[in-house]
């Protein structure tokens, strides 16, 4: 075991660590006796300061390895999801700010910070024990962050359920993890899909269909895929805003980028065989003789990831139709992005394309959402509720509000010039490419046929906001940092929409030259 | 020069958003003076491309590794139809001069649709024109939904969720398109090669063409898909029902003709199986529009309720736009591109003596009531223009409807000669709605109550005086419709190359 590399690996993680310990420190230590607002203050600026820092690390950490097996991977699709989470977490910490659910600033940002760890380290995790590590980690710290509005009832219950919810789907995850290394007598990823490849290969075991559905149950909790989706509803609505936002952006980043490892890993055993696409099969010879190996995501992987994406899209989409609250809402509209991302990594590509769309659309859609709870949080502290009908008359009580509120919400139902139009096409572009056939194609159609639905439920926000007359028409005020992450967010989610060619390239960057 | 019709409407809607509120005249003149600029960009580059082809204005890489350009070209078809974009633009904004409430969010929208409008005429990468097309959706819903009548919540709604589901058949067909091709370019240029060169296969064509197809048709109010438009058209503001009627039909009924023909040249070839009269795509479209043609007609013929009558007109005349797409050759095609443009310009003179000049003064759009009202003799003006546009609606020579509603009835003679038939019975109800409509507003004898002819003539009742706004708006579009239907040639000789490139390929 190599020290020096193993803390060039983990130096990111190492950062935030660090980062969370001296919040702490500073927060009981120097500024005990400081006023609230004051330590809020320092504890989120310590927190970004802390998130630069392991942004910075992540450009220079390497990968580190153990033996022949890979633990922890650095730069390309990893990279991309590791500074991606600093800069979500640093948006989330500013949010903070403004909200002030919480006396106790300086643990609320150490957890925050310990939670992005984990996310930093699934991110690049490439190995199972690892992976389960770091999923723990991160599931342990939004648990506590979702409870960390003390004096609120809601937010205990929401987190009692995330809880119970979140270590049964640990257990599954655990249980499935073991299997697969029944199969493949390995924990590194390359191996264990080789294992299941021979598995597999010698006629579907029941037994790896078995370590596939639990890990899809593990994973699918993570992404709030249906049928797993149950705890998200009751945990963007009960959970503080800030909280709810990070768990809605950068915890779904980290998961959406370990099923992006798991896919690449997948397809990058086979170029590792030196498969060529004109032929059908590679033949791997194992203890019991040659094996036919069809190349491509293992289908039972495959099926499952359709099935979750395809219930996803309709329930996602139809049950937030009926919402009364606007975080219910955000939440199905979550499974239903959900939804769309897990359709690009099941149709999975052997170039970086695939990835970098699936990137592209989690980092964008993180940003919106974090966005779209910063406005509800100011919302519900003017109004004390986040039904729909709080939202009435919004342009009047403040335009800049109600003019971040139309933006995010356009992009998210996909209207160009907004990004997340071009998330979306990116997206179903890279699965049509990939895998031309009437499956993916009548996918692509749902997925395009349910954003259309997506349209109207957005469109009820809006309407609150500018169309129906205001019940209450004093001016509601916002923190200026607030407003001022607020802005940064819309106007990004303008920019990158009028010129997405600047994050595609910006994800190409980190991808070693061809 | 025309790609400033762009950035000047966009950049105007910005400025009207951030300017202070309750200042309505400073709106107003600002949108005015915005929308003439823009015009004056259209009517320049309408003239400067007399005689050109197709004129490449600015192609620069957009998003590179897709392959999709920020492309703006114009042919024949485009220029025309900018040009009507522009005067219908200036035109909406005279008859909304009484907009008080919220005024700058009003024309920030409505310069917003009208930007994305622009758009969607000179582009020439399919993405690029989804991208103008979709723009146009959000501030249609705000403009009806915040300053519309009757049912705006309603019509809003529908019309956004209409236009999205089509927008959304659109997409997914523009995505196979692109992938089949191979994902290297958006081109609709590069495209349209591909299709006649066979990249594109005949089989793939016919199945993607119907999708695309009536995905745009429905925003171009194909029947059974047109129901939004009636409602819509109600339930909006005069401006926007002028602006919906006026353009935003004609970019369903230009996205059929510039990507569903121009792209899947192949998807109305026969099956090969023929049934009922029935043997291809082009078929079935064609009978849907003629079933609009005089659906819409006899439906407009029972309405109670003056602006429906509008409104189901425009149903009527879109489907000689598509009956004329689905000619196929060149006299019929020529013609649904002129019709485009005639119609624009009378559908948005009825709308806004409908909703403007009567609705405004008298608060009610039921026939009914109008007939008490004795409006020809008290309203002079807007009997007088209405009988203008009337005839202009009718077809009647001399104006510009009936030299496009000829030139789709000749193509369709010589397309399918029953077609014309039964389009032709679509213009005598045509002439019999109008007429209705006409003599029950204005020029009924039917008496008023007692109550009525009181409040008639008591000063306190009477019906506001005509502004100069009004003046302009109706004497502009009556004589650019009288001028094209007298000198047709002015418009004809820049359409009719483009549509010969178009039908021939693409090319020049």
């Amino acid at each position: 075991m190599n020290y020096t590399d193993l803390f060039r690996a983990t130096l990111p993680e190492t950062a935030l660590e660090v980062a969370a310990l001296l919040v702490l420190v500073v927060d009981l230590g120097f500024l005990r006796k400081a006023a609230l607002k004051t330590r809020v203050a320092f504890a989120s600026l310590l927190g970004v300061a802390g998130c630069a820092a392991a942004a910075w690390a992540v450009t220079i950490a390497g990968p580190y390895s153990q033996g022949n097996d890979l633990l922890l991977a650095a730069g390309g699709a990893a990279g991309v999801a590791q500074v991606g989470i600093l800069v979500l977490t640093a948006f989330t910490l500013l949010l903070l700010i403004g909200s002030g659910f919480t006396r106790n600033a300086g643990e609320y940002v150490a957890v925050v910070l310990m939670a992005a760890a984990g996310g930093l380290l699934i991110s690049a995790a490439q190995d199972l024990l690892v992976i389960f590590v770091g999923l723990e980690l991160l599931s342990l710290g939004l648990y506590i962050l979702t409870a960390f509005a003390k004096s609120s009832g809601k937010s205990a219950e929401a987190a009692m359920k995330y809880y119970l919810f979140g270590g049964m789907s640990a257990a599954f995850l655990l249980f499935g993890f073991s299997y697969l290394y029944g199969l493949s007598g390995s924990t590194s990823l390359p191996r264990v899909v080789y294992g299941t490849y021979v598995a597999s290969a010698h006629g579907a075991t029941p037994l790896l269909y078995l370590a596939l559905v639990m890990i899809a149950a593990g994973l699918g909790f993570k992404v709030a895929a249906v049928p797993f989706h149950l705890w998200a509803p009751d945990t963007y609505e009960g959970a503080p805003a800030p909280a709810a936002a990070f768990i809605a952006s950068v915890s779904k980043v980290a998961s959406f980028a370990l099923l992006i490892s798991i896919s690449s890993v997948a397809l990058h055993f086979f170029s590792e065989l030196h498969f060529h696409y004109d032929r059908a099969y590679v033949t791997l010879t194992v203890s019991s003789g040659p094996v036919h190996v069809t190349p491509g995501i293992p289908n039972a992987w495959q099926t499952v990831l359709v099935v979750l994406s395809a219930g996803s899209m309709l329930l996602g989409n139809l049950a937030a139709l009926a919402q009364v609250s606007v975080r219910r809402l955000l939440a199905y509209s979550a499974i239903a992005h959900a939804g769309y991302i897990l359709l690009g990594l099941a149709f999975f590509s052997w170039t970086n394309a695939s990835a970098n769309a699936v990137l592209y659309y989690i980092l964008t859609y993180g940003l919106t959402t974090i966005g779209a709870f910063g406005v509800v949080s100011v919302v519900e502290r003017a109004s004390g509720s986040d039904k729909l009908d709080s939202f009435l008359g919004l342009h009047k009580r403040n335009p800049l509000l109600a003019a971040v509120l139309l933006v995010l919400f356009l992009s998210l139902a996909g209207i160009p010039p907004l990004v997340g139009f071009w998330a979306k096409f990116n997206l179903f572009a890279a699965v049509l490419s990939v895998s031309a056939g009437p499956v993916p194609f009548a996918l692509v159609a749902l997925a395009i046929a349910m954003s259309a639905v997506s349209l109207y439920y957005y469109l009820q926000v809006l309407k609150r906001a500018y169309v129906m007359p205001a019940v209450d028409e004093s001016p509601i005020k916002a923190h200026p940092i607030t407003l001022i992450v607020l802005l940064a967010i819309a106007s990004a989610v303008v920019v990158f929409g009028c010129f997405p060619a600047a994050l595609q390239g910006w994800i190409a960057s980190f991808y070693p030259a061809m | 020069m025309l790609a400033w019709t762009i950035y000047l409407s966009f950049a105007g809607a910005l400025v009207e958003a951030l300017l202070p509120k309750g200042k309505a005249g400073l709106a107003r003149w600002f949108a005015l003076f915005v929308a003439v600029l823009a015009l004056f960009h259209a009517i320049g580059g309408f003239f400067a491309g007399m005689g050109l082809g197709r004129q490449i204005i600015v192609d620069i890489p957009w998003v590179p590794s897709m392959g999709i350009h920020y492309l703006l070209a114009a042919d024949g078809i485009s220029r025309v139809l900018v040009l009507l974009t522009g005067l219908a633009a200036v035109a909406g904004i005279l008859f909304s001069w009484n907009v008080e409430h919220r005024t700058n969010e009003f024309f920030a929208f409505y310069l917003a649709l009208i930007g994305g409008v622009y758009g969607v005429f000179l582009s020439f990468d399919l993405f690029l024109l989804f991208v103008f097309y979709e723009i146009a959706i959000v501030p249609k819903y705000f403009l009806i939904a915040i300053w519309g009548s009757t049912r705006r919540e309603y019509g809003a709604m529908k019309l956004a969720l209409y236009s999205f589901v089509g927008s959304a058949m659109v997409l997914i067909g523009l995505l196979a398109a692109y992938s089949t091709a191979g994902s290297h370019s958006t081109s609709l240029i590069d495209l349209a090669a591909y299709a006649h060169s066979g990249v594109l296969p005949v089989s793939f064509q016919m199945w993607c063409f119907p999708l695309v197809f009536v995905g745009f048709a429905i925003l171009a109010g194909m029947w059974p898909f047109h129901t939004w438009a009636p409602t819509g058209h109600v339930a909006a503001p005069t401006a926007a029902s002028m602006l919906l009627a006026g353009v935003v039909m004609k970019l369903g009924a230009y996205g059929c003709l510039r990507v569903g023909i121009g792209l899947f040249p192949h998807g109305l070839d026969p099956w090969g199986v023929f049934y009922l009269g029935i043997g291809s795509w082009r078929d079935v479209f064609a009978i849907l529009a003629v079933i609009g043609i005089v659906y819409g007609a006899l439906v407009a013929l029972a309405q109670t309720d003056f602006k429906f009558v509008i409104g189901y007109s425009s149903v009527s005349h879109m489907g000689f736009v598509l009956l004329g797409l689905m000619t196929l050759n060149q006299i019929g095609v020529t013609g649904a591109v002129l019709q485009m443009f005639s119609h624009g310009i009378i559908a948005g003179l009825l709308f806004a003596i409908v909703g403007r000049i009567v609705y405004d003064r008298t608060h009610t759009r039921q026939l009914a009531e109008l007939e008490t009202m004795h409006l020809g003799k008290r309203l002079p003006f807007a009997a007088w223009a209405f009988v203008v546009a009337g005839m202009a609606s009718m077809g009647l020579p001399g104006f510009s409807g009936f030299v496009a509603e000829l030139q789709v009835l000749v193509g369709a003679w010589i397309a399918r000669p029953w077609w014309t038939i039964a389009a032709g019975v679509g213009i005598v109800i045509g002439v019999a709605y109008t007429w209705r409509a006409l003599q029950k507003a204005f020029f009924s004898d039917r008496l008023p109550t007692a109550h009525a002819l009181e409040q008639e003539h008591d000063p306190a009742h009477s019906l506001g005086a005509i502004t100069w706004p009004e003046v302009t708006g109706v004497v502009m579009l009556v004589s650019v419709s009288l001028f094209v239907g007298l000198y047709p040639r002015i418009l004809l000789d820049t359409i009719e190359p483009a549509v010969k490139a178009l039908l021939a390929g693409g090319g020049q």
